[in-house]
């Protein structure tokens, strides 16, 4: 059982579950006290000590479910039990006379052709763990596992069985290939199940990892979902990093009362001082968001970002423009996701951009929004049609902010040319960052955050 | 341990609560019996009311424990959780003792000798004597042991959960100036929270993590049963079957136990038998809490009635 227990728990760090060695070994402490017999009560058991949280809960529930659904790997003495009833006088009759025709098979086919389920999946098992199946990480060894279980279970007796019959007697040797397709059945169901269980893990990696490197703008629109997940993590990553408030290294003003009373033993002459300490500020953020066609797609993951982060940043303004500048503050807290994307765009997406237009609206509406204490992000391809790109204004936002940042999803070779006003605006910015895709946006966001510890 | 053999099993576990009134569904039990047997706390989490903060003196009741109940909140600290020195009583002696200097260096011939008598009294300040024991370290210090109950964990600062770490793990504390004080008899720990905010891993680590959600319709009748006695049979149905209708809405604030059992007692006291239209209009605001959630129920008000009474005829 412990080895089906350590399997149990593989499966489970598959669905997501963190189970570190000290949670295995509580589990199997609690497991040892509750003994096995009651499914429900180990089922219990497991989610009590393994789950951290409702989901965790949920995941380890379904991969509970569907681990012990397949037979574990069994001993061979029960297998040998269900050979013997099996060979007891059978309600079966025809059985009984294809076992007696076969006596000079391999135990394979003989197998088979009991049409005992119960021990043919047995074998499966056995041989799943006699091949490793639990390593099985890529769908693309799904053939590699099948073969060698198959082998494992003596598919070249069967196999030369199979040919001897067919000269001899083709009745039994059709029944039995098809036995044999249904065994191949079998086994690859076995073989998809062991990789839903024990490849999930590596799979989700892989799949986030090459999210994660695909620039925003190419990703597929049934992709939008996983990356919309995929901030969200990061977004958590960055709150875990950054919500814990910071105290000051310089101490603050002398802390009286504390002093008095540390001191008390000494008849309150002052000899430990204590000091107040005093929190530092948590980031403000100005972001001003190119909601034009080439960039839209990059705003909405940002502007995702930047709004999942209330615990780690005090206050945040966002803007969208492009050809005029309007706040979307309300509209990012008041609707999920997707809906608010789709207001915004309605409201101010899809034209061309006019940066020196946009800018002059932030100017005139918004400039007080802007304190010593700001970062402004700008995020755009500062491609601004050729018109008036407003770099005075950015000059005065500039002034203004404690920082100016400006994340442009183009890459750095193309920044100047053509319409491109990057060079002209990044005289201005503190920063001039690529930001194309999910690892980029989390590098640029982690490194504003930072800069208020 | 022997006068604590009725956690001998986990059935024994779901009798001993029912004798206090507590309906414990497999789980809770489980999770109870377990917690005994490898010694770890508990951390329940489940929407409010839900019996998270009951089932901690269900347990106590049942084992005949004392309850020693530790509230978070913003700012909690150390000295208000664990342990405080008695300042005051530490400046008295420090008074007493400087009228006293004179007798008790009177003995002393030179500066060293009064030294050394001045450093054994020097002690007397950080000692046991001068300790005000606070909730935690009460618990610790029960002869009989106890049920220590943390009660919102999520309401407290994310430095306090650290603080607690030793107390979950080893059932110990550290102070330094007299070392460390372990548990006479390790407490039974039940922690819960509301999930206002995440908690951290290492201290969800240490706990067996158990979630309390919205009782079973079986369960939930079984509970309001023991609750509240008077009620007849029909109307326990039919109003479990109401309540777990308006869960269905998408409300601010869903109804839970705790609302079952009040709005059962209310609707016995105006002996009410069975549940009628206008019966639940009038009590509506005491199983829901605010104004927009009345108003979103009360147009389902005759529906679910009408679903709940059906329910009586089959079930």
């Amino acid at each position: 059982m412990q080895e089906n227990l350590h399997r149990f728990f593989r499966a489970a760090r598959g669905v997501g579950v963190h189970v570190s060695p000290a949670e295995s070994i509580d589990a199997m402490r609690a497991v040892a006290r509750v003994g096995l017999s009651d499914r429900g009560i180990l089922r219990d058991t497991l989610l009590l000590t393994l789950a951290k949280s409702e989901d965790e809960k949920k995941a380890l529930a379904e991969c509970f479910d569907l681990f012990f659904s397949q037979p574990a790997p069994s001993q061979p003495e029960q297998a040998d039990e269900a050979k013997n009833s099996r060979s007891a006088p059978g309600e079966n009759p025809a059985a009984e006379m294809m076992h007696d025709l076969s006596e000079d098979l391999s135990p394979l086919a003989q197998l088979l052709l009991s049409q005992d389920r119960a021990a043919i999946q047995a074998a499966i098992a056995n041989a799943s763990g006699a091949a490793s199946l639990s390593d099985i990480r890529y769908f693309t060894q799904r053939g590699i596992f099948s073969t060698r279980i198959l082998e494992q279970m003596g598919i070249r007796g069967l196999n030369d069985d199979l040919e001897a019959l067919a000269a001899t007697n083709p009745v039994l040797a059709e029944r039995l290939s098809e036995l044999t397709e249904a065994l191949r059945d079998n086994v690859r169901d076995e073989v998809s199940q062991a990789l839903m269980l024990y490849g999930r893990e590596e799979a989700e990696n892989l799949r986030a990892e090459i999210l994660r490197n695909a620039p925003f703008g190419r990703i597929e629109p049934r992709q939008v979902e996983q990356m919309r997940t995929l901030i969200r993590q990061i977004a958590r990553r960055l709150r875990d990093r950054y919500s814990k408030p910071r105290k000051r290294q310089r101490r603050g003003h002398l802390d009286v009362r504390r002093t008095l009373q540390r001191n008390a033993a000494w008849g309150s002459v002052p000899f430990l001082t204590a000091w107040k300490k005093r929190h530092r500020d948590r980031p403000k953020i100005v972001a001003l968001c190119d909601v034009s066609g080439s960039v839209a797609r990059v705003s909405d993951f940002f502007l995702l970002l930047i709004h999942s982060l209330h615990e780690v940043v005090s206050d945040v303004r966002s803007f969208a423009f492009s050809g005029n500048l309007i706040e979307v503050s309300e509209i990012l807290k008041s609707k999920g996701a997707e809906d608010a994307m789709r207001d915004i765009m309605s409201k101010v997406g899809f034209g061309s951009s006019d940066y020196g237009n946009s800018f002059a609206d932030f100017e005139r509406q918004w400039l007080a929004t802007v304190t010593p204490q700001t970062t402004v992000i700008v995020l755009g391809d500062a491609r601004s049609n050729n018109l008036d790109p407003g770099a005075d204004i950015l000059r005065r936002i500039s002034e203004r902010a404690k920082r100016l940042v400006w994340l442009n999803p183009e890459g750095r070779l193309t920044w100047g040319f053509g319409d491109s006003e990057m060079r002209r605006y990044a005289t201005f910015c503190n920063a001039v960052r690529q930001c194309a895709t999910a690892q980029q946006l989390e590098r640029a966001i982690s490194d504003i955050v930072a800069t208020y510890r | 341990m022997t006068e604590n053999r009725p956690l001998a099993s986990i059935e024994a576990v779901e009798v001993g609560l029912a004798s206090q009134g507590y309906i414990a569904s497999r789980q809770i039990a489980t999770a109870v019996y377990l917690s005994e047997q490898i010694a770890k706390p508990i951390l329940v989490e489940g929407p409010a009311g839900v019996g998270k903060t009951e089932l901690a003196k269900a347990i106590a009741g049942w084992r005949g424990l004392k309850l020693i109940r530790l509230q978070c909140y913003e700012g909690l600290d150390e000295a208000k959780a664990l342990y405080e020195w008695k300042y005051a009583k530490q400046l008295l002696y420090t008074q007493i003792l400087k009228d006293k200097l004179g007798e008790v260096l009177g003995g002393a011939e030179t500066l060293d000798a009064a030294l050394v008598q001045l450093h054994d009294f020097g002690d007397v300040f950080f000692s046991k004597e001068f300790i005000e024991p606070r909730p935690l370290l009460q618990a610790l210090e029960q002869p009989a042991g106890c049920v220590l109950l943390i009660d919102e964990i999520d309401k407290s600062d994310a430095e306090f959960e650290s603080l607690l770490l030793e107390i979950l793990s080893d059932f110990q504390v550290s102070i330094p100036e007299l070392g460390t004080v372990s548990a006479v008899v390790p407490p039974t720990v039940i922690l819960t929270s509301n999930s206002e905010r995440n908690l951290g891993d290492a201290l969800k680590r240490r706990c067996l993590h158990l979630h309390i959600g919205f009782p079973e319709q079986k369960l939930e009748e079984r509970i309001v049963e023991s609750r509240v006695p008077g009620i007849s049979q029909t109307l326990r149905r039919q109003l479990v079957g109401f309540i777990h209708e308006v869960r269905t809405l998408d409300l601010k604030k869903q109804p839970s136990v705790s609302e079952t059992i009040d709005w059962a007692r209310v609707l016995v006291l105006l002996q009410a038998f069975e549940l009628g239209h206008d019966m639940v209009r009038d009590t509506l605001n005491v199983l829901l809490k605010y104004e927009s959630d009345i108003e979103a129920t009360l147009p389902h008000v005759t529906t679910f009635v009408a679903k709940a009474s059906r329910q009586n005829v089959f079930g």
